[in-house]
């Protein structure tokens, strides 16, 4: 991975609708560059996809509710947590997964409708395969800052609008 | 009439001499507007990162409230050294060479007034910092202006500067990267500059503020050369590379017997600087190197896109190196610069700053910081390429 490349993941990162002209322009390249760089980067699966981040606190009417689930299994001869986890993030309710150092092995975010939604999925669906040996259960309440992006308005500009 | 000649009395004839400031100037007229984007800002986009400001809330609770030495906290003037030295090869001991000051600002004064004897000459490159030439004259010196132009990129021209030079000359000021132009000098092109002040046994004062926003030189600071440690004096600050400018907090190094001098007038004027805002700044040298970097690449970013954008106009733009600024020339619009930047700002609500409040050399040219988010460079670009078409 080049100099030019790490830049254009991360101001992609930052902001994945901004175009290639831009970008072009702010890493000093041609905009036929920055498209073989894209190019290659999303071949190779290193820009895995383009998201958007969504306060959906704001949207009027929207249910969803979030919990972050920390699940103590047993490892599989030859596979380890692999197998497992390849069976937990099937489930569409599974919004990431990740294995983890500590007390537990695999901390599993799950999105659902309702609060009674994702406890049906713990004790029916997760609590149900043959390795896991225990779940927590965590409900998010409030998002202050996710993927890097304060949430709220705190960028205000308080610089004197001409100065030395 | 009467009143306004007796007001006229009160004041220090120094100080009504002084002229007012253009900035200030421009600054009211854009604070009358609305949805204006300002290229004319000349601090940091960025806050101050916030393990700086922790540590400085952290002094205040743990009780560190009290005046520091005057000098400023030794752990910090300690720090100083030890970044000085690192960074750019100049060696300052932190007892004796070393003075934590409010903000450069009070440094370029305090050094002025160390050295300045009444009628002595000090040789300004502009265009520069505004405060520069008030500050001399006010410490009794006559600054004598050299003009850095467009066909050197900004740069001093050593010829130049020694046709400048007087019996009453005393000191040299100068500071790359530059405020407002963007250019900087490499150590190649600082030589003869080194060599006049040398072979004429001057003194110089050094203004290095910008030092870290330095984007393709590896910044040559003056002291490094040989024989300058002893005649220079090198002005610095936390305001600019660790976005700090509202905490007042800078530095001036130089040879004992000068910093013995800023150290009297800087205890009898300040006391010391503020001591929460120097346990910040000594945070920043600590543990600020990754934030800095950071800050530096989103600046340099933003001036290629400025750059190229006025590239794309037609507008004629030297590379700027270093700072965060960008000094585009505007001539070909047939305006000068102070008629350009009030038309700019009525027709489009876009502020910039006239090259001609930085002294000589700036006529022809506007200041645009980039100092400011993308998406508002953006729409400034679009405006002032459809100020262009329309003024062509
Ligand atoms: C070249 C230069 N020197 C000094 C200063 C003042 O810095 P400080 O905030 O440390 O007083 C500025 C601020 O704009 C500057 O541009």
């Amino acid at each position: 991975m080049n100099e030019k490349e790490l830049e254009i993941l991360h101001l992609l990162e930052q902001n994945a609708r901004m175009d290639i002209k831009t970008i072009a322009k702010l890493i000093d390249q041609t905009e036929e560059e920055v498209e073989m760089m894209l190019k290659k980067l999303e071949e190779n699966k290193v820009i895995v996809t383009y998201a958007t981040v969504v306060d959906w606190s704001k949207v009027n009417n929207h249910d969803g509710v979030t919990a972050m689930i920390d699940v103590k299994v047993t490892p599989q001869r030859g596979v380890g947590f692999d197998e497992v986890a390849e069976r937990i993030h099937r489930f569409p309710e599974v919004k990431a997964l990740y294995l983890v150092s500590g007390t537990y092995d695999l901390q599993v975010v799950i999105e659902g409708k309702t609060m009674s939604e994702i406890a049906s999925f713990v004790s029916g669906k997760l609590s149900a395969l043959d390795s896991v040996i225990s779940t927590t259960t965590h409900f998010r309440l409030k998002t202050y800052k996710h993927d890097g992006v304060v949430f709220g308005d705190d960028d205000e500009d308080h610089r004197m609008m001409v100065s030395p | 009439m009467n009143t306004s000649s007796t007001q006229q009395h009160r004041l220090s004839e120094t100080v009504q001499q002084l002229k007012p400031s253009g900035i200030r100037r421009f600054f009211d007229l854009a604070s009358t507007m609305d949805n204006v984007i300002s290229l004319g800002v000349g601090e940091p986009d960025f806050v101050t990162p916030w393990n700086v400001r922790e540590a400085s809330i952290v002094s205040m609770e743990r009780g560190f409230t009290s005046y520091t030495a005057n000098a400023g906290l030794i752990e910090l003037r300690r720090a100083v050294s030890y970044y000085l030295e690192n960074s750019f090869g100049v060696s300052y001991h932190p007892e004796s060479d070393i003075v934590i000051t409010v903000g450069a600002s009070e440094g370029i004064d305090a050094a002025f007034r160390a050295i300045i004897n009444p009628g002595d000459e000090v040789i300004v490159a502009e265009p520069c910092f505004v405060s520069y030439a008030p500050i001399i004259t006010m410490a009794g010196g006559v600054p004598v202006p050299l003009e850095t132009t467009k066909k050197h990129d900004f740069k001093i021209n050593a010829g130049d500067l020694e046709g400048l030079i007087t019996s009453k000359t005393k000191a040299v000021l100068l500071s790359y990267p530059n405020n407002p132009t963007g250019a900087h000098m490499s150590k190649e092109e600082l030589e003869p500059v080194v060599k006049v002040i040398k072979d004429y046994d001057l003194l110089a004062v050094s203004d290095e503020i910008y030092a870290e926003l330095s984007y393709d030189y590896e910044h040559a600071s003056l002291p490094a050369f040989p024989g300058m440690l002893e005649r220079t004096i090198l002005i610095s600050g936390f305001s600019k590379a660790f976005a700090m400018t509202g905490w007042r907090v800078g530095y001036v190094c130089g040879p004992k017997d000068i910093m013995a001098a800023v150290l009297k007038i800087h205890q009898y004027t300040m006391m010391c600087a503020s001591t929460s805002a120097q346990f910040g700044a000594l945070e920043a040298l600590k543990n600020g190197r990754a934030d800095v970097e950071k800050m530096v690449a989103s600046y340099r970013q933003r001036r290629n896109y400025l750059v190229k954008t006025f590239a794309e106009m037609g507008l004629e733009c030297h590379t700027p190196l270093g700072a965060f600024y960008a000094f585009p020339s505007i001539e070909k619009l047939g305006m000068d610069a102070e008629t350009f930047a009030e038309t700019f700002l009525t027709e489009e609500q876009v502020a910039v700053v006239p090259g001609t409040v930085f002294g000589s050399g700036g006529e022809g040219h506007v200041r645009c910081s980039y100092a400011t988010s993308l998406e508002s460079l953006v729409e400034a670009m679009e405006r002032f390429k459809r100020f262009m078409d329309r003024h062509r």
